[in-house]
């Protein structure tokens, strides 16, 4: 019997030749936590550590990316008491300069095609993005693998979609694919589920197509969706295809889902969550726009940024409207300076924050205030998660257009009005 | 540490119109303004703190109640703050048909008694009325009738008897 990719990879880290539902003890190739809970972990490590806290700090990381620099007392107290325990057991701290922190251990090819990642981070699974598995955790489990390097984890069962057809709307991003599956499964189809996703769409999509659909998982309510290392990943790796872990032609699924996409259309996650999916030509009445925000792990990347410079370009944000934009990362931040985005975004009227998680978690670049409505790239509008206000999900084009027109737009709406210049 | 596997208690049903709620996510159990906060011990006055028509939940509940809600409780975020806030408050135990996968095993590594009841129909448990239940034989008693919860899985069982994972660790895994 063939196996399935993540069979395959939990497999060769402690699995041996396991399926569904074992319990196995799964050997962590990276150990992270964030700002975020990090210092959660590190009481935890006090307390539980002993003498040898890490058991391999080589492999041992904090990614600080949600509150930076921190901007309330807790959290710099928190910040700094990471740091402090870094240094006395020589860990690497990627600290408040480097943005997201998954973001950044996929630039730095930490985690690669293959390999497993844990941190404290819920959209850890977006190495799924790569081929690779990765899993948010709580703090005590975080802790208990810095010091051992490993924690139990139930296999999960796997499944399959097919994505069949090609958009035939050059307006389509990535970003509507992962809202198209958010709306066709909602959050209870794929709970727990490990997801693969095969079709013309992936053996296509860029690094960061994959990312923004790997990112998405989570609100899935799947483990994770994996997508077959392409080209595209491969090539940023360096790595062939037999480097790679795929799954075997004849493994067993406990389900496979067939999605066409030719049809495909821009999309809007409406409140009160993720999964509340419409297309954005479907409003009768105009949706007025307060803010937009741009960034996040689903769509912060150099991609996305360039998009959103191209389509800004010679124009202005709405009188009135806010636009926020976060970049990923830092790399992704010099990039935007050296190819000219930040000025154009600059001119076009946006504002425009160091990298890291934006406005998703401690409302680094500012949250909704009461009746306000916010289009954002990010992952989550969960009631209260971003402000009193209401937040719509939408891909970067979504985004900008409806910045630059003052409602609810897509890039269609954008090309026949213009916008203002 | 012995930890009973016959729980006994008021209920504390999440519901809005007679229908247990689903999706109830960590930012609706334990607000991200809260995270900075590090001491389990200050968790508990922010649980349910964001979740409309349960935000007096903290103020009310007494150590020794359960709650019960619909399908994939504790979507969302890592935080083990949404596990910790109810230990915090002395829960006994969270019933639900089904929970995010994180949040599980956050409750799991915990010690907090996680009860999974696929398909329990509304209405069958009444607000604050009190429930007897076996952890390991997932059997639940009720005024108004029974119903069978899906058993512990060993591991959570042998985690929640331990009294948490690095507990369990000490007894089962030798590198801990």
């Amino acid at each position: 019997m063939g196996r399935t990719m993540i069979e395959k990879m939990l497999g060769s880290h402690g699995g041996g030749d396991c399926g569904p539902g074992d319990i196995i003890w799964l050997e962590v190739d990276n150990r992270t936590a964030r700002d975020f809970a990090g210092a959660n972990v590190v009481a935890n490590l006090e307390q539980y550590g002993g003498e040898k806290p890490i058991e391999d700090p080589g492999k041992t990381f904090f990614t600080f990316d949600c509150n930076v620099p921190a901007n309330t007392i807790p959290y710099a107290n928190n910040q700094h008491r990471i740091r402090m325990f870094a240094r006395k057991h020589g860990l690497r701290v990627y600290d408040v300069d480097y943005g997201i922190g998954s973001h950044v251990l996929i630039e730095e090819k930490l985690a690669g095609p293959g390999s497993t990642t844990v941190g404290t981070d819920s959209h850890l699974n977006i190495m799924g993005a790569v081929g690779a598995f990765g899993q948010g955790m709580g703090d005590l489990d975080i802790a208990f693998t810095f010091k051992t390097g490993t924690t139990w984890f139930e296999v999960p069962p796997s499944v399959r979609i097919d994505l069949t057809g090609t958009p035939s709307s050059d307006e389509v991003e990535a970003k509507d694919l992962a809202l198209l599956l958010l709306g066709r499964f909602r959050g209870h189809e794929l709970l727990g589920r490990s997801v693969e996703i095969y079709g013309d769409w992936v053996e296509r999509a860029s690094l960061e197509d994959c990312i923004t659909v790997a990112s998405q998982a989570t609100e899935m309510g799947a483990i994770i969706a994996l997508f077959p290392p392409n080209a595209s990943v491969l090539g940023h790796f360096g790595m062939s295809r037999e480097e790679a872990v795929y799954a075997d032609p004849d493994a067993s699924y406990q389900a496979t889902y067939e999605v066409g996409i030719s049809e495909l259309e821009p999309l809007v996650a409406c409140p009160p969550g993720p999964t509340n999916v419409r297309p954005v030509s479907g409003f009768t009445e105009p949706v007025p726009v307060d803010s937009v925000f741009l960034g996040s792990c689903t769509n912060g990347t150099l991609q996305d940024m360039e998009l959103a410079a191209r389509l800004l370009e010679g124009r202005k944000v709405h009188p009135g409207v806010m636009l926020r934009v976060v970049p990923a990362t830092r790399k992704v931040w010099g990039e935007m300076l050296r190819r000219g985005l930040l000025d154009i975004i600059f001119e076009a009227g946006g504002i425009l924050s160091n990298p890291g998680c934006g406005g998703c978690a401690a409302g680094q670049i500012g949250m909704t205030g009461r009746g306000e409505v916010q289009i954002s790239t990010s992952n989550r509008n969960f009631t209260g998660k971003q402000g009193d206000g209401d937040t719509y999900l939408a891909g970067v084009g979504t985004a900008v257009a409806s910045a630059v027109l003052g409602r609810l737009a897509s890039v269609h709406d954008l090309q026949a009005k213009g916008g203002r210049r | 540490m012995t930890r009973p596997v016959r729980l006994e208690g008021r209920v504390w049903v999440l519901e809005r119109d007679g229908r247990l709620i689903d999706d109830i996510d960590t930012d609706m159990i334990y607000h991200n303004a809260h995270l900075a906060v590090t001491e389990a011990s200050q968790m508990g006055q922010y649980a349910l703190g964001n979740l409309k028509g349960f935000s007096d939940f903290a103020s009310k509940a007494s150590a020794g109640d359960l709650v019960l809600a619909g399908d994939n409780f504790g979507s969302g975020s890592s935080r083990q703050h949404a596990v910790d806030c109810f230990i915090s408050l002395g829960i006994l135990a969270i019933m639900a048909r089904s929970f995010g996968a994180i949040y599980k095993r956050n409750a799991i590594n915990s010690g907090l008694a996680l009860v999974e009841v696929p398909g329990l129909p509304d209405g069958l448990i009444e607000h604050h009325e009190t429930v007897a239940l076996d952890l390991e034989t997932g059997y639940l008693s009720v005024g108004s009738g029974e119903f069978h919860a899906r058993p512990m899985s060993s591991v959570s069982r042998d985690i929640y008897l331990a009294g948490g994972l690095f507990e369990y660790a000490r007894t089962r895994e030798p590198r801990a």
